[in-house]
């Protein structure tokens, strides 16, 4: 497979403090923006999407999901890092430049609550228009036509193209969302938490839309999202972030099969199931640790993790590869499945 | 068992602009001592409007038509705002869905624990900040005397959590309702604080009734589980025998489209069709009957009503066929 996007030691830090007049004093007294406490938002994370994959991006909240999407969609700036759309990079364009570039159209975004990324004063029509005008410069009679297919291809019923959101189901607000994002034809689609609003029964039919859109277009998909069990049936690959890093990636069935991470672990046995055994659980404890300024010789996770030995505390664990898979824990061994599949 | 909440043939209406929208309509369901039971349905069967009709918390334009919710011996639908004041809070507690938005946002959390430990569990306003610290130490909060100083806002969505479970707490009631007490937490704070809930209601020997739309974590956290559709309960029945041997199709569908069962998107089942417009005036006896695939004549009578005392309760004329026995329910024998 060949990469569509290839992104490669992304940092995105936020200086910690606000804009009032007391954090401007501290950051002058502190001798300059370089001497600010920064958030760790995203903090050295590569990954690669390939042409007509899809890949989950699981993590709980704060731990800098949204930050990499919106890095990667180009709706922010990357304080550091590359990233590359097939050969060409885009970490350079400054996003408000990328707003307006030939490449927009290639990177879509879902947001979340599509109640609420829909404008309200829009019609579903000129909701899904509006990306076709700027980036297409469609109008007229084959603005109509592409919109008309795309909501068409969306399951969306022409009759409720005149409506307003709050005219619009939960479900039919998701459509419009996605119809919006695929409408000038993406060779990537970001999804923020499509589904997290929906009830289950709406949910199923939003990831079976989300699956035929795919194999018709062949699209990739960078799907983030916390439910870990749609993650596992919609997902070839998934990524799990905490606290800004990735800790731990691979094929979606094995990782949920046989979490490496204790951070993963903790996860998957978190979800909760239909048919529980009622056997014993991984709990967490505690908060996770601060983001600000993290020290870079601890591992992200300890003080959390069951494991914490003496050498989590003075070496942060790399990410170190297992066959397909990818894992930053100095105990991943331990948890590795008998060497049949993984060599 | 004795009963802590039994709920009989409630129903509420709401005045709208565009018509009297029948919310609940002879919603039956009860709740033991110590006992968890869920309601489970999608957005706008009912679930939050029961919980709000039995607390006496329902929005001015819903009306109570008919039913009785008794608490012990007194029916909270028909008790006085004076004595219902008495139970609130004391001995009936409820953990709302979004906990930021339920606390005070200019109060430190403290300070809000406190006020209901002076309010209901008599406790001297001297003596209360310190009991106020305790409560935060047992539902896991560390450093708790830090904490009880902090505004909502500056807590974490687990931890807001952990006060409104505090403040539910603090009285030490006999039953208590949780709205959803997870939505918008991460997994791992769920699991966290549903075994805080679980925990804590075991040592208060508490009856809970869980609200949610989560079929699976209903299933990991409680006893029985009601099913609600529309208004309506659809099917009430013990957890395990719920999911080895749903009856009513609504309920078998529920678990159909429910990812974690399933082993690839295919296989997950949609619900076809959407809830009826609940302000029509001719809604069917059955609410499900318009969505529903094994749809018969009987369809458009009254619904079954229950076998008093059956511990599998399906409120359908042509339910699925029974697993375990092929005729333990009469009243659909006798329909079929």
């Amino acid at each position: 497979m060949t990469a569509l996007l290839d992104a490669a030691d992304v940092f995105k830090l936020y200086p910690a403090a606000g804009k009032r007049l007391w954090t401007r004093l501290r950051r002058r007294l502190a001798g300059g923006p370089e001497n600010v406490p920064k958030v760790h938002a995203v903090d050295d994370v590569s990954f690669t999407i390939g042409k007509g994959e899809t890949i989950g991006l699981v993590g709980e909240s704060g731990c800098g999901k949204s930050t990499l999407v919106r890095a990667l969609t180009r709706l922010i700036d990357v304080s550091e890092g590359s990233i590359k759309l097939n050969t060409r990079e885009l970490a350079l364009k400054p996003a408000r430049v990328f707003a307006r570039d030939r490449d927009r159209a290639r990177i879509q975004m879902v947001f979340q609550d599509a109640g609420e990324s829909i404008n309200p004063r829009f019609t579903a029509f000129a909701a899904i228009a509006d990306p076709l005008r700027r980036l297409r410069r469609l109008r007229g009679q084959a603005l109509r036509q592409r919109v008309e297919t795309v909501a068409g291809q969306c399951g969306l019923p022409l009759q409720l193209l005149a409506r307003f959101p709050h005219q619009l189901s939960g479900g039919q607000r998701a459509r419009v969302g996605i119809a919006r994002a695929v409408a000038v034809g993406p060779d990537l689609l970001v999804l923020d938490e499509p589904t997290a609003a929906l009830d289950v029964s709406v949910q199923v039919v939003i990831l079976q839309l989300l699956q035929r859109l795919k194999a018709q277009t062949g699209m990739s998909y960078l799907f983030v999202s916390h439910d870990l069990s749609v993650v596992r049936l919609l997902c070839d690959r998934v990524l799990v972030m905490y606290l800004g890093k990735i800790v731990e990636s691979g094929p979606a069935r094995e990782v949920f099969e046989h979490p490496l991470h204790p951070y993963t672990q903790a996860l998957v046995a978190a979800v909760p199931r239909l048919h529980d055994d009622g056997g014993e659980r991984l709990r967490l404890t505690g908060e996770p640790r601060s983001p600000i300024d993290p020290d870079p010789q601890v591992c992200r996770f300890y003080g959390r993790c069951p494991r914490g030995t003496d050498a989590c505390r003075t070496t942060m664990p790399a990410l170190r590869r297992f066959g397909d898979r990818e894992v930053a824990c100095h105990f991943a061994e331990e948890f590795l499945p008998q060497p049949r599949s993984l060599s | 068992m004795t009963a802590a909440l039994a709920v009989e043939g409630l129903s509420v209406q709401f005045r709208t602009r565009s018509g009297v929208v029948h919310a609940l309509d002879n919603v039956s369901f009860s709740v033991a001592r110590g006992e968890t039971v869920a309601l489970v349905g999608e957005s706008g069967s009912g679930k939050s409007v029961t919980a709000y009709a039995v607390m006496g918390i329902l929005d001015p334009a819903g009306r109570v038509t008919a039913g009785r919710a008794m608490f012990g011996d007194i029916d909270l639908l028909a008790a006085t705002p004076k004595a219902l004041a008495e139970v609130r809070g004391r001995r009936i507690a409820m953990i709302f869905q979004n906990p930021r938005t339920a606390l005070n946002p200019i109060r430190p959390v403290g300070r809000q624990i406190a006020d209901v430990l002076i309010r209901h569990g008599g406790v001297s306003r001297r003596a209360a900040p310190e009991h106020a610290v305790e409560m935060l130490r047992a539902v896991g909060i560390t450093d708790p005397a830090r904490r009880a100083k902090a505004y909502p806002f500056e807590m974490s969505g687990g931890m807001c959590q952990r006060v409104m479970i505090a403040i539910a707490l603090a009285a030490k009631p006999s039953l208590l309702i949780a709205d959803e007490p997870t939505t918008g937490l991460d997994v791992t704070t769920q699991a966290v604080i549903m075994d805080l809930v679980g925990d804590l209601a075991k040592e208060l020997g508490m009856a809970t009734i869980f609200i949610t739309h989560d079929l699976a974590l209903a299933g990991q956290r409680s006893a029985r589980i009601v099913v609600m559709h529309a208004g309506h309960v659809v099917e009430n029945a013990p957890t395990k025998e719920l999911f080895a041997n749903p009856r009513h199709p609504y309920t078998a569908e529920l678990i159909a489209a429910t990812p974690d069962s399933a082993q690839s998107l295919d296989a997950l089942a949609a619900i076809p069709g959407s809830l009826p417009d609940l302000r029509r005036a001719d809604l069917p006896p059955c609410r499900y009957s318009e969505r529903c695939p094994r749809k018969i004549a009987a369809c458009a009578q009254p619904l079954p009503a229950a076998a008093p005392g059956a511990d599998h309760i399906v409120a359908c004329w042509n339910p699925l066929p029974d697993r375990a026995l092929p005729v333990a329910y009469p009243q659909t024998v006798s329909a079929a």
